[in-house]
């Protein structure tokens, strides 16, 4: 029989994940209206006005993906470890950065397509109207997302095997993301205020170069997650 | 006599953090800019200089942790001790610059804190490293040592993004006094000699910290394993 590749391994797992999402749709409506619910509790906070929610803006729309990806990170996780696939994983030969990345893949599709229902919302409730080059934000947003699930998946699959994994993932993701968001908020700011403070847009490529490292280390520590015992 | 050695060696060891104290209050003169307050820099400075030594310890003891886990257990065991020791010791030597930091800047900037790149980054170094702490916390056993071991591999990337963040951006924070531009650096040599004998008995210190710790840990290790195989012998 010959040996599946790591590709249609990879393909393989991101299959399963989204077949598993599109029959239940659990993840991305629970994601969905936490993000919704965040959105409308800043705006009840701070009650912004026009120049105050461009500044402002790229802080809620991460925080409010943030809080909403963590739940159903712990989630995914949690449906493996019950229906025994870790184990199954575990006695296959090199796999695991596959379903990492599957894994990661199939997180940011949700995560996207829950930003991109609230992007058009957003917008609406803060009246926000970029003032500098508004298609640099299809560019930012997806790294920033990214950033968020590659790290979130890793450590979502580190914590569910200690005692307080809901507890435990926030705890280790949120500094080691601090960077990212730091780098996507300020992005998003310069863009949606128009202030050209980063005319070699820096924050975007610190983000990007983020992204690779981290994305790196986590598929070349994947497989030491997966065996430990 | 081991005692003995123990003992001789604290004594010099205080003998020498006093050295500094002495050098840093009395010896070196007051900044001329900012006056007396100027002269926490001999704290702040060479506790934020070795703290990346103490999480250089923990990264190179996890990578250890990791590389021998399989092949030679008893020794990945060693490596944890230094690795959560370095950590500890680590933690702390971050959080003096942090809260010394704030102190001087009250009455020399009118601020406390200010989120450029150089404090926002050593926050978030510190955070890491708590989290660190944390996780050997919440989980037990020995996959917690491979699971915090793959926290700190992430951690210690995290190590240059903050020391190049003072020079790549620039920030509220000094810029750099050593390494910096031609026209910076200590001139005066009472004040280089108060740095130098600081970092020096802080490192010291730290490092003496470090071997309790290891040492505690390592007890702490013989009396978990005892236990264990009482548990499995007793039925």
């Amino acid at each position: 029989m010959p040996q599946t590749g790591w590709a249609a391994l990879a393909w393989t797992h991101l299959r399963k994940d989204l077949r598993i999402e599109w029959r239940s749709r659990e993840a991305m409506n629970s994601m969905l209206f936490f993000a919704l619910l965040v959105v409308v509790l800043f705006s009840m906070a701070f009650d912004p006005t026009a120049a105050t929610s461009r500044e402002i803006a790229g802080g809620v729309l991460c925080v409010a993906t943030l809080f909403a990806s963590v739940s159903a990170l712990n989630q995914a996780w949690a449906r493996e470890v019950r229906h025994q696939v870790l184990d199954a994983l575990r006695m296959t030969p090199g796999s695991g950065s596959a379903m990492f990345l599957a894994k990661a893949l199939a997180n940011f599709l949700f995560v996207s397509i829950v930003q991109l229902i609230l992007g058009p919302i957003f917008f609406i409730f803060y009246n926000l109207h970029p003032l500098g080059n508004a298609w640099l934000l299809l560019l930012v947003v997806p790294l920033g997302t990214w950033a968020l699930v590659a790290n979130g998946t890793f450590f979502a699959a580190l914590s569910i095997r200690s005692r307080n994994r809901e507890l435990l993932l926030p705890l280790v993701l949120f500094p080691i993301f601090l960077p990212a968001l730091l780098a996507m908020v300020l992005s998003v700011k310069t863009i949606l205020t128009g202030d050209n403070s980063d005319p070699e847009l820096l924050w975007i490529k610190m983000l990007a170069g983020y992204d690779i490292v981290f994305t790196t280390v986590s598929l070349l520590l994947f497989g030491v997650v997966l065996g430990a015992e | 006599m081991k005692k003995l050695i123990f003992i001789v060696i604290l004594l010099a060891v205080a003998a020498l953090m006093w050295w500094g104290f002495y050098q840093a209050m009395y010896v070196a003169p007051a900044d001329a800019a900012q006056g007396d307050v100027g002269r926490i820099i001999y704290y702040h400075v060479p506790n934020a200089m070795l703290c990346y030594l103490f999480f250089s310890i923990n990264f190179v003891a996890s990578l250890l942790v990791l590389a021998w886990q399989r092949s030679q257990p008893a020794r990945a065991l060693a490596a944890d001790a230094w690795a959560l020791a370095g950590a500890e010791v680590g933690v702390v030597y971050c959080t003096v610059p942090l809260v010394t930091g704030p102190i001087w800047a009250r009455p020399v900037w009118g601020i406390w804190w200010t989120w450029d790149a150089r404090l926002t980054t050593t926050l978030v170094l510190w955070l890491i490293y708590v989290s660190y702490l944390l996780v050997r916390r919440f989980a037990a056993g020995s996959q917690m040592q491979t699971l915090a071991a793959v926290l700190s591999v992430f951690g210690a990337v995290d190590m240059p993004i903050n020391y190049l963040a003072n020079r790549l951006w620039r920030t509220q924070h000094p810029a750099p006094v050593f390494g910096g531009d031609p026209d910076a650096g200590m001139k005066d040599p009472d004040m280089l000699a108060a740095f130098g004998w600081n970092v020096l008995a802080w490192g010291v210190w730290g490092l003496l910290v470090l071997a309790i710790r290891i040492y505690l840990e390592r007890r702490q290790q013989a009396i978990d394993g005892a236990e264990a195989q009482a548990a499995l012998a007793a039925d």
